[in-house]
């Protein structure tokens, strides 16, 4: 029994490639290659030296002494708040950037929501000099001013995406659109572990360096690999992946997925996918989305950006279905509360995706001795305006 | 005109401009003179479709338009219109619907196939065929002009009916109109004495492109150029625009 994708690209019922034709030869040709493409030693020789003079990798784990006491239990952060850009984003869009460099592309699509993975592969397409395209909802766009200005002043375009509800789903159809018009010359870099295969499975591959590094870093503290669980918030649920990843199929660590409830699961603005989603297929992989019973995708609602996605990754929706995973959802205002607390008990401001996971202390009861490690996916700087706006700050 | 004996298909999103004006444009299609129609079921999240599709898909489901409306709506279809109808759509409102009762009531209606844009020709043979030749359906693909030439021997020995040709990279409704490179891919595939018809679809907006597109395949479809006129001149000029292209 194993919880990673087959060669087909399907966890168990979910992943797959439901494309139209004319992505075909783009998703075929990536399929074809990028397993081969990862383990070459100059690959992977390139891959690591970038990870760890550019992005500032190995991230540290970090023994969060005070939050332990005040939950009762051993909690280690993985601090990838402290790559650069700010988030974990950039291990996947490296890993990608490599890659179309070795398939000889030389245009580089993307879509973004909060503006962090557009950042990030703005950032590498400056790194590397390639010409880069993001695709963002309009309605993204006003309210994500920084990261515009961040991803324009890293010599990206940034394309609004009109249709739709102008968000984060409408510019991931708008970069396919623009996949299928370029199927030549340009690389689509997806920023989650969602989308036609080899997509999860790639970018699961090149977040997997989170759970990695845990392994060793682990066993230097506690003595052993293995923590009892291991935590991460869920939108697309890349960090989540990559933190999963090297424990997956290990029954004795525990997997547990925060998703964002938004105003309350049942509040009808909501982003938990888990509990509000059914089988279907969204942006050409079959899995867990939210959905009208006729099968129109609808609109999720979170207070985080980043966690505002009708879907799941495949992996993700196998986990839940599969009872592998445990997913718990937090509102808006319990992720708030516990994005504060961390602030004043850790001296760290979380990105308001990474807040979702801390919340869930107050929510379920770990052992004295349970060893749990929670993923701090990205920092809190972007989310600095929420944090004022909600807090009165 | 030039195209005599060429098949003109139409494409159309069901519920738009108005929520019940499909009937009325399939029968004002027929009418004049158009070979076989396709019916748009619409959809939130048209990947392949350019900007006219989609608004008209978005403005469909704004007014309200559903599957079972649909069905319900094409109900009597086969007492007035007797030329092929196809329904065309993206698969998660049929996954939804349940694939065999979709293709139950496609049979019942007297729908003569689907063409889903987004359900790959290996998943189609190894989990759906079955069910779509028991109802006697047929399931047209896609080729494009990207696609190689194995993966065209596949399709269609797996396809009955045609092969759904499109013209150029792009999504639909882009318009750029047919050079060098379209007529070479025309060509290619009408050397490739494939056992199915191939139809042209993707780019076609007017009589020049029609002629174009037909010179070596069996007919062409027009879709976003045809919305296009819907949104301009309203449900009752569906003749005005069949006549400027044949």
């Amino acid at each position: 029994m194993t919880y990673h994708a087959n060669n087909k690209g399907y966890y168990g019922e979910f992943g797959g490639a439901y494309i139209p034709e004319m992505l075909y030869p783009n998703c075929e040709e990536l399929r074809q290659n990028y397993i081969r493409i990862m383990e070459e030693p100059s690959f992977k020789e390139e891959f690591d030296q970038l990870l760890k003079d550019y992005v500032g990798r190995p991230t540290p784990l970090y023994f969060a002494k005070r939050l332990s006491e005040k939950y009762g239990t051993k909690i280690y952060l993985k601090r990838e708040d402290l790559c650069h850009t700010g988030a974990h984003k950039v291990n996947n869009t490296i890993g990608q950037i490599l890659m179309a460099q070795r398939l000889g592309k030389n245009r580089i699509i993307a879509e973004t929501g909060a503006g962090q993975h557009g950042v990030a592969t703005a950032t590498v397409c400056a790194l590397m000099g390639i010409e880069c395209i993001v695709y963002m909802g309009e309605i993204d766009i006003a309210r994500q001013a920084p990261n515009v200005a961040r991803m324009k002043m890293l010599g990206a375009e940034v394309r609004p995406a009109l249709s739709g509800s102008r968000t984060l789903k409408d510019a991931t159809n708008e970069a396919i659109r623009d996949w299928i018009n370029n199927p030549v010359d340009t690389h689509y870099i997806i920023g989650s572990v969602v989308g036609p295969h080899p997509y999860p499975d790639m970018v699961a591959r090149f977040q997997s360096v989170i759970s990695e590094e845990i392994k060793w870093q682990l066993k230097e503290k506690e003595g052993r690999e293995h923590p009892d669980y291991v935590v991460a918030c869920v939108g697309g649920g890349s960090n989540a992946a990559g933190t999963y990843y090297h424990y997956l199929d290990n029954p004795d660590v525990g997997i547990i997925a925060v998703e964002a409830a938004g105003k309350g699961v049942n509040s009808g603005e909501s982003a938990a996918t888990s509990a509000l989603g059914k089988v279907g297929i969204i942006h050409g992989s079959k899995t867990l989305l939210m959905q009208t019973s006729d099968g129109q995708i609808t609109e999720p609602y979170s207070i985080s950006a980043g966690l505002d996605y009708p879907g799941v990754g495949p992996m993700h929706a196998h986990l839940f279905k599969s009872g592998r995973g445990e997913f718990i959802s937090i509102t808006d205002d319990e992720a708030m509360t516990a994005g504060l607390e961390m602030a004043q008990l850790e001296g760290i401001i979380p990105a308001i995706e990474t807040s979702h996971a801390f919340a869930i202390f107050d929510h379920r009861k770990f052992k004295q001795d349970d060893v749990v490690v929670v993923n701090l996916s990205g920092r809190g700087d972007k989310d600095l305006d929420t944090y004022i706006d909600y807090f009165k700050l | 005109m030039a195209s005599k004996g060429k098949l003109l298909s139409i494409y159309f999103t069901a519920g738009y401009p108005d929520l019940n004006d499909t009937l009325k444009i399939i029968q004002d299609l027929e009418k004049n003179g158009v070979d076989m129609i396709e019916i748009g079921l619409p959809f939130s999240d048209p990947l392949a479709d350019g900007p006219t599709i989609q608004q008209s898909s978005t403005a469909a489901l704004k007014n309200g338009m559903t599957t079972e409306i649909l069905f319900n709506q094409l109900r009597d279809i086969r007492k007035s219109v007797s030329i092929p109808l196809l329904i065309m759509g993206y698969f998660n409102p049929m996954l939804q619907y349940g694939v065999e009762a979709f293709c139950k009531k496609c049979r019942e209606i007297g729908i003569d196939g689907l063409i889903i844009p987004d359900l790959p020709v290996d998943v189609y043979h190894e989990e759906y065929r079955d069910i779509f030749e028991k109802y006697g359906l047929i399931n047209v693909f896609l080729i494009t002009p990207q696609t190689s030439e194995e993966r065209i021997r596949f399709i269609d020995k797996v396809s009955k009916g045609f092969i759904y040709m499109v013209s150029s990279a792009s999504v639909t409704g882009s318009g750029k109109g047919f050079g060098n490179v379209q007529t070479d891919y025309f060509k290619r595939i009408s050397t490739m004495q494939l056992s199915n018809p191939q139809i042209v679809g993707f780019g076609i907006k007017d009589s020049e492109t029609f002629a174009q597109a037909t010179k070596t395949a069996k007919g062409a479809i027009i879709g976003s150029a045809f919305i296009k006129h819907l949104t301009e001149n309203g449900v009752n000029s569906v003749s005005d625009f069949i006549h400027t292209i044949r």
